[in-house]
C-alpha cells in the first residue's frame, strides 16, 4: 500500500511537473500589501483565465521600505518581472539606470492621456516606462451621522470649515478632527498637499514653482501652513504621539467627526465603519473661488528590464492598460481611480462623490513630486517635517516656508536666479 | 643548531579558520565600506573623489547640522544608559546576591527576559502603553490622580529621546545585572569573612570591598554599552520611523546612516554619503574603545584571589 501511494505521488509530481513546465510565472513587486486579496481573488484569476500559460505571483513588501527593498533587489538582480512604479523621480531613476524597460511602444498606452502618463515619462516626454494604473484624490471624510446629530452641513469655505470645527469642539461629544503628527506623513500629505492647491491654484502654482517664478515663501505657499497651524486646537489629546493607524481608528470607531485624508481610505474604511460616511473637497478660501483638488497620479506598473520573460510580461501589461482591467481595479479598490481614458462605471457612492469633484474643481498633483524632490535636501521629506512642526506649533508658518525655500534653492537652479 | 628551527606550520593551520572567517565577515566589509566612502555617483557610473564626501558631511551646513544633531542625541542616549541602566543593573545585582533574598531566581529571570525580546516587540508594546489614545499609561496615572503628569512623550521634542532611552534601559538592564551578579558571586567568601571580622558589613561592605572588586566588570559593561548605543538603530526606527521625529529629536547616528544610505520616501539612497557616515561612526567607536583600552583599563587594579 505504502509503495503504491509512493508511486502514485511520484507519478503525480511528474505529471504536475510537465504541466507546470510550460507555464511562465511572473512575479509582481508592489508596496500595496493591503491589496493582496484583491490581486489573488479578482485580478490574477481574471488574467490567467484569459491567458493560459502565464501565471502571476503578487509579492508586496512594506510600503515604507518598498523603495529601499526594490532598489537593493534590482541591483542584486533578484527583483520580480513586473515592478509597481512610484510616481516621478523614484521610477525615472530606475529607468535611467536601465532597470525599467521602455514601454512607449505598448499598444495600450494609447488608452492614457498625457497628464496620466506624465508621472512615468522622461522629462521630455519621449519615453514612457510604466503603465498608469490609478490616481488618488485628497479631501475630507466626515461622520455624516455626527453631522446630522449636531445639525452641521459640510463646509465649502475656510470660514465655514472652522465654524463647523468650533461647533463640534463646543459640543464635546466628538474629537473635531482626527490627525496626529507622530508619523509626519499625515501632516504633509493629508494636511499641506490636501488644502494647499486651493491657495497656490493647482497646476498654475506648481508649474510656477518648478520654473522658479514663485517661491515657497510667497503668500500662496505660506497660507496652507497658516491654516495648518490653526488645526492644532481641533485635534485630539496627545495628537503629538498619535500615529496614522491611530487616526484611522479614531475616525472609524466614530470618535472623531472629520478626517483629512485621501480616497484610498474608502476601501479600507467601508467594511469597518458602523455610521454613514460623507466626503467634502478641501474648502476654498473665499466663497465663489475656483476649487482645486489634488488628483495625484500614484501608481503604475512597469517591467523589469532584466526579466527572463519580456513577451509574457508585455502581454500582461497590455491587459493592465485595457478598459477591462480599469473596471475590475476601480471597483475592487474604491478610491483608486483609473487613469484610463475610457470612463469607468463605479458602484461605491463615496468613490463616486470623490470622482465627481473632477468636474467642478481643477485637478493637480502633489507639488513636491515632480522634479523638486530630485536633490538633497529633499523637498518632500522636508515638507513632512515642516508640516508636522507647524501643526505642533514648534515652528511658525513663515519660518517653515523660509527653511523649505532655502533648502530648495540650495540645489535647484531655477530657484536660485532671484 | 645548524639547520635552524623548523617552521611551525601548526600555528598557521590552527589560526587559519578564525583568521579567514573574521577577515571574510568583518575585515573585508569594513574596508569595502571605507573604500565606498571615497567614491561618488556620477553620470553613468562612480568616480573617485577622495575625501570630498567627508568635506560635505562636515563642511556643508545642512549635512553637518544633521550629523552633529545625531551625534549629540547619541551622546545623550549613551549618557542615559550610563546614568540609569548601569547603576540600576549594579543595584539589582547587589540585591540578587544577597543571601536573604527569596525568589532570587524568579527575579533574575523576570528582569532578564526583556533582553531576549525583539526590538520590534519592545517598540510596539511601549508605543501602545504610552499611546495617549489607547495606552494604559494615561489611565494608570489617572487612577492615582496624576493624570496631569501625562504627556504624549514620544511626540514631544523635549521628551522623546529620553523616553526611548529609558525604554532601551528597561529592555537591557538585565545584561549589566547578570555580568555584575556573576562578578559578585566570584568574590571569595574568605574576603567577605575577613571584612566582617574587621566590622565592615552591609552597605559599607558593598562600597569598600565588593565594588572595587567588580570594577573591571563595570568597565566591560561601560564599553559594551558605548558600542551598543553608538550602533543603535532598531528601537528608534521601529517607534519613530526613519525620519526620527519629532523634528529629528530622536535622530541618532544609526537612523541618520539608514536614511542616507537607503533613502527614504522620495529621497533616493546615496551609498557613498552613507558609507562616509558609517566610517565616521566607526571612527567615533574606535576612539571611544581606544580611550577605554589605553587610559582606563590599564589603570584598573586587578586582584588575584
Amino acid at each position: 500500500m505504502k509503495k503504491t501511494l509512493g508511486t502514485a505521488l511520484l507519478a503525480g509530481t511528474m505529471l504536475g511537473g510537465t504541466a507546470w513546465g510550460q507555464d511562465v510565472t511572473l512575479t509582481i513587486e508592489s508596496w500595496r500589501n493591503d491589496d493582496i486579496t484583491i490581486w489573488q481573488d479578482t485580478l490574477i484569476p481574471a488574467f490567467e483565465a484569459a491567458n493560459p500559460g502565464i501565471k502571476l505571483v503578487f509579492s508586496p513588501s512594506a510600503p515604507a521600505d518598498y523603495n529601499a527593498v526594490l532598489n537593493s533587489k534590482l541591483d542584486a538582480g533578484s527583483a520580480g518581472d513586473l515592478i509597481t512604479c512610484r510616481p516621478f523621480d523614484a521610477s525615472l531613476e530606475l529607468y535611467n539606470k536601465g532597470q525599467l524597460a521602455d514601454l512607449t511602444s505598448l499598444a495600450s498606452m494609447a488608452n492614457f492621456s498625457d497628464v496620466a502618463k506624465s508621472a512615468w515619462q522622461t522629462d521630455d516626454g519621449a519615453a514612457t516606462f510604466c503603465v498608469p494604473m490609478a490616481s488618488v484624490i485628497h479631501g475630507f471624510l466626515y461622520n455624516a451621522d455626527a453631522f446630522e446629530e449636531l445639525g452641521l452641513t459640510p463646509p465649502t469655505t475656510e470660514e465655514e470649515f472652522f465654524a463647523v470645527l468650533d461647533k463640534i469642539k463646543e459640543d464635546g461629544t466628538y474629537v473635531p478632527m482626527a490627525m496626529g503628527t507622530q508619523d509626519q506623513w499625515e501632516a504633509a500629505t493629508m494636511g499641506y498637499q490636501n488644502i494647499g492647491p486651493n491657495y497656490w491654484k493647482g497646476e498654475e502654482g506648481r508649474k510656477a514653482l518648478i520654473e522658479g517664478t514663485q517661491k515657497l515663501t510667497d503668500e500662496p505657499w505660506v497660507a496652507p501652513f497658516v491654516q495648518l497651524a490653526k488645526w492644532k486646537d481641533y485635534l485630539g489629546d496627545g495628537f503629538e504621539a498619535q500615529t496614522y493607524p491611530d487616526s484611522q481608528n479614531l475616525f472609524t470607531l466614530g470618535r472623531a467627526a472629520i478626517y483629512p485624508t485621501g480616497s484610498w481610505e474608502i476601501g479600507v474604511f467601508n467594511p469597518q465603519v458602523s455610521f454613514t460616511m460623507g466626503a467634502f473637497p478641501p474648502p476654498v478660501p473665499n466663497a465663489g473661488d475656483t476649487c482645486y483638488i489634488s488628483d495625484h497620479t500614484d501608481i503604475a506598473l512597469g517591467m523589469n528590464a532584466k526579466t527572463a520573460h519580456p513577451e509574457e510580461a508585455k502581454t500582461f501589461l497590455e491587459w493592465v492598460g485595457s478598459p477591462e482591467f480599469a473596471t475590475l481595479y476601480a471597483n475592487a479598490l474604491p478610491g483608486f481611480f483609473s487613469l484610463n481614458s475610457t470612463a469607468v462605471e463605479m458602484e461605491d457612492p463615496l468613490a463616486k462623490e470623490f470622482v465627481s469633484w473632477r468636474e467642478e474643481c481643477e485637478p493637480t498633483i502633489r507639488s513636491t513630486y515632480q522634479i523638486l524632490s530630485r536633490g538633497t535636501p529633499n523637498l518632500e521629506n522636508e515638507t513632512w517635517n515642516a508640516s508636522a512642526n507647524v501643526i505642533r506649533g514648534s515652528e511658525t508658518p513663515e519660518d517653515a516656508a523660509k527653511r523649505l525655500q532655502e533648502g530648495l534653492a540650495s540645489w535647484y537652479e531655477p530657484q536660485q536666479a532671484q | 643548531m645548524a639547520k635552524g628551527r623548523p617552521i611551525r606550520w601548526h600555528i598557521a593551520v590552527f589560526l587559519a579558520p578564525a583568521v579567514l572567517v573574521y577577515s571574510a565577515i568583518m575585515i573585508l566589509p569594513l574596508f569595502s565600506t571605507l573604500n565606498l566612502s571615497l567614491f561618488t555617483r556620477t553620470d553613468g557610473g562612480t568616480g573617485f573623489v577622495g575625501l570630498q564626501n567627508f568635506r560635505t558631511l562636515f563642511g556643508d551646513p545642512r549635512w553637518s547640522a544633521a550629523f552633529w544633531n545625531a551625534l549629540g542625541n547619541n551622546l545623550w542616549f549613551f549618557a542615559v544608559h550610563m546614568l540609569v541602566q548601569n547603576p540600576i543593573g549594579i543595584l539589582l545585582a547587589a540585591l540578587l546576591s544577597s543571601p536573604r533574598l527569596r525568589f532570587a531566581a524568579f527575579y533574575r529571570t523576570a528582569i532578564f527576559i526583556p533582553t531576549i525580546l525583539s526590538f520590534v516587540v519592545v517598540g510596539f508594546i511601549w508605543k501602545l502603553i504610552l499611546s495617549p489614545l489607547w495606552g494604559i499609561a494615561p489611565n494608570l496615572l489617572d487612577m492615582v490622580g496624576l493624570k496631569s503628569l501625562f504627556a504624549p512623550w514620544l511626540g514631544k521634542e523635549e521628551y522623546a529621546l529620553t523616553t526611548l532611552a529609558l525604554i532601551s534601559v528597561w529592555q537591557f538592564v538585565g545584561i549589566p545585572m547578570m555580568l555584575i551578579y556573576a562578578a559578585l558571586l566570584s568574590i571569595p567568601d574568605d574576603i567577605i569573612e575577613a571584612a566582617e571580622i574587621d566590622g565592615i558589613t552591609g552597605w559599607s561592605q558593598f562600597w569598600r570591598i565588593k565594588l572595587p572588586l567588580i570594577l573591571p566588570a563595570i568597565g566591560i559593561i561601560s564599553i559594551l554599552t558605548f558600542v551598543g548605543n553608538f550602533n543603535a538603530f532598531d528601537l528608534i526606527y521601529v517607534s519613530q520611523g526613519a525620519l526620527a521625529g519629532p523634528n529629528f529629536a530622536t535622530d541618532i547616528l544609526g537612523t541618520f546612516l539608514y536614511r542616507t544610505f537607503f533613502g527614504f520616501q522620495l529621497q533616493l539612497g546615496d551609498p557613498h554619503m552613507g558609507a562616509a557616515i558609517a566610517t565616521a561612526m566607526f571612527g567615533i567607536i574606535l576612539v571611544g574603545v581606544c580611550i577605554y583600552l589605553f587610559l582606563i583599563q590599564t589603570r584598573l587594579r586587578r586582584y588575584q584571589f
